[in-house]
């Protein structure tokens, strides 16, 4: 009996030990993500003088002083109202042509659909943001350059492979049946889709046009190269970075990551989904 | 409209988009790396590449990707497993571990400024603790190794998570019953994971790590924020070819040396991770 129990203790021991380890470095792991985000959030939070001052708080004084700099700053709303218009326009425009091609892959046979899969999948191999010299010079040319226009057609490209592939696995999670069903009881192609698919889909297609907003509102490079009165914020921010102050910085900082929090969090339950056969 | 026609009327614009804003831009950067005016030539090349700060730029380029991407590897792999055994609390742990997916480089950049700056957490946590009197500069000329070293934390901190979303989504595809087997037959744990996970993980893998090598080699808006001049990489080099040395030509040929650099990369990725014939999950 007892050495019974003496066994079960010495395999249960490790086995807690085990469970401890795993529960450490989840914890771990979590503080490696949060606490950088918290020491941005203390910067954010206290007045230009804290922020510049040593040593540091560990806990934010809530002043807005570096809030209200950063909003009085000129140039920078509307450097802000650049980065939303652009990235508005992406997300419209990479789902509204990224989606017909991801139902095109989810319902049909064609010729050419491997090739165009694979096309599409090359595009995500090449390093996108360098597009944006050649197109600078032709965006001249067509008097496209240093709009929100222009630099939302560069995003959208960036964009449109991940709407592509995304909503081809999301049209592929919807049976054809259902369609077919709507068919028989007297729907055309249009509106089987408009009445069935539509209402289905739309929560995934929501999550996707939030993944292309996300990808416009950070990318640097092109945005950069591209604008040069009508700067996004992440432009004017890099275009600032030898000379601007610190609390500039953090507060600039702590603008471009909230919008980011909200729809990763918005769109959590699609993250993986839209991965899964993304991959295949 | 018949059927047959649909399909491609759907994909018209997908490929037109692609044709006019991808393809012909490609064309248009070669051009420009290879023309200098009068006809073909490879001035540009030799310009840019006889140019001090290029191989100095290059090694940085590519010690980066290799201090940065093996590391998020081996931490993506980790994360991946231990979320896969978790019960409670699964989908906040997620949540969390990919909140750096919103985060821009030039963010993650700022928010790593503000541990590494002279009057930063870092050094206060360093006073705090009776290691130092007075903040001492990190990041300067006479510390590289330093500048280094948080210009990678900063990208592994970043750029982990869509390497976890994908292997999470790619282990979520793998049959249960093949790690019942592997358990019947008396595998530990840890044979589970080589013999069955990382097999079977391979087309996830091959996605992760093409799409993390080709970012890494892009690297910019990060370098820009914590080293600025003192750590050229090839991106920030472009950049100042075209703005700084208004230097169209230069810049679009160290474009083609990054795309150069990337598609070897990829081969070679592809080539080593893909499944044999006829195997299939």
């Amino acid at each position: 009996m007892t050495a019974i129990t003496a066994e079960a203790d010495a395999t249960a021991s490790p086995r807690r030990a085990g469970r401890v380890l795993y529960g450490a470095s989840v914890f771990l792991l979590c503080a490696w993500v949060l606490v950088p985000l918290y020491f941005l959030l203390i910067n954010t939070l206290s007045s230009p003088d804290a922020v510049n001052s040593f040593p540091k708080s560990f806990v934010p004084e809530f002043d807005l002083g570096s809030l209200s700099f950063f909003a009085n700053f000129a140039g920078m709303l509307s450097a802000l109202q650049n980065s939303i218009l652009v990235a508005g326009l992406t997300m419209v425009m990479s789902i509204a042509i990224g989606a017909p091609a991801g139902y095109a892959l989810s319902r049909f046979d064609f010729w050419g659909k491997e090739l165009f899969r694979f096309l599409i999948l090359l595009t995500r191999a090449f390093p996108l943001p360098l597009l944006a010299l050649p197109l600078a010079v032709m965006f001249i040319r067509t008097g496209l350059d240093d709009t929100v226009f222009g630099l939302a057609l560069v995003h959208t490209t960036l964009a449109l492979p991940f709407a592509v592939l995304i909503t081809f696995s999301l049209f592929s999670g919807i049976p054809m049946e259902l369609e077919e069903a709507a068919w028989t009881l007297g729907c055309t192609r249009l509106t089987a889709f408009t009445k069935v698919v539509l209402p289905l889909i739309l929560p995934g297609i929501t999550a996707s046009a939030i993944f292309a907003f996300v990808i416009s509102w950070n990318e640097v490079f092109a945005a950069a190269v591209l604008t040069i009165e009508n700067r996004t914020l992440t432009a004017f921010l890099l275009q600032n970075l030898d000379t601007s102050p610190l609390h500039l910085k953090f507060a600039g900082g702590f603008i471009l990551v909230v919008p980011a929090l909200i729809f990763i969090f918005a769109v959590r339950k699609y993250l993986f989904a839209m991965w899964g056969i993304a991959n295949r | 409209m018949s059927a047959r026609y649909l399909p491609y009327v759907l994909i018209l614009p997908v490929t037109l988009f692609l044709c006019l804003f991808f393809l012909y831009p490609f064309v248009l950067v070669s051009q420009q790396a290879f023309t200098t005016g009068e006809g073909f030539t490879l001035e540009n090349f030799r310009d840019v590449t006889s140019h001090w700060k290029f191989p100095i730029s290059l090694q940085n380029t590519l010690l980066l990707a290799a201090a940065v991407v093996p590391i998020q590897v081996a931490l993506a792999l980790l994360m991946a497993t231990m979320v896969n055994r978790m019960e409670k609390g699964r989908d906040l742990i997620l949540y969390i571990w990919t909140i750096p997916l919103g985060i821009s480089d030039l963010a993650a950049g700022i928010i790593w400024l503000a541990i590494f700056e002279q009057s930063g957490f870092l050094n206060s946590m360093m006073s705090a603790l009776g290691l130092i009197d007075r903040p001492t500069t990190l990041l300067s000329y006479q510390s590289p190794l330093l500048v280094f070293v948080a210009i990678a934390l900063a990208e592994i901190w970043r750029a982990t998570a869509i390497m976890l979303v994908i292997l999470v989504a790619g282990i979520g595809l793998i049959p249960k019953e093949y790690y019942e087997a592997a358990e019947v037959f008396g595998a530990s744990p840890w044979q589970r994971f080589l013999r069955v996970t990382l097999p079977l993980l391979r087309p996830s893998l091959s996605t992760a790590l093409i799409l993390r090598v080709i970012l890494a080699f892009e690297v910019f808006a990060v370098v820009q924020a914590l080293g600025g001049t003192l750590f050229p990489v090839l991106m920030s080099e472009t950049y100042n070819y075209q703005f700084v040395l208004l230097n169209g030509g230069a810049a679009a040929a160290i474009a083609l040396i990054i795309l150069g650099i990337s598609i070897a990369f990829t081969l070679v990725i592809l080539r080593a991770l893909r499944v044999p014939k006829g195997a299939t999950i």
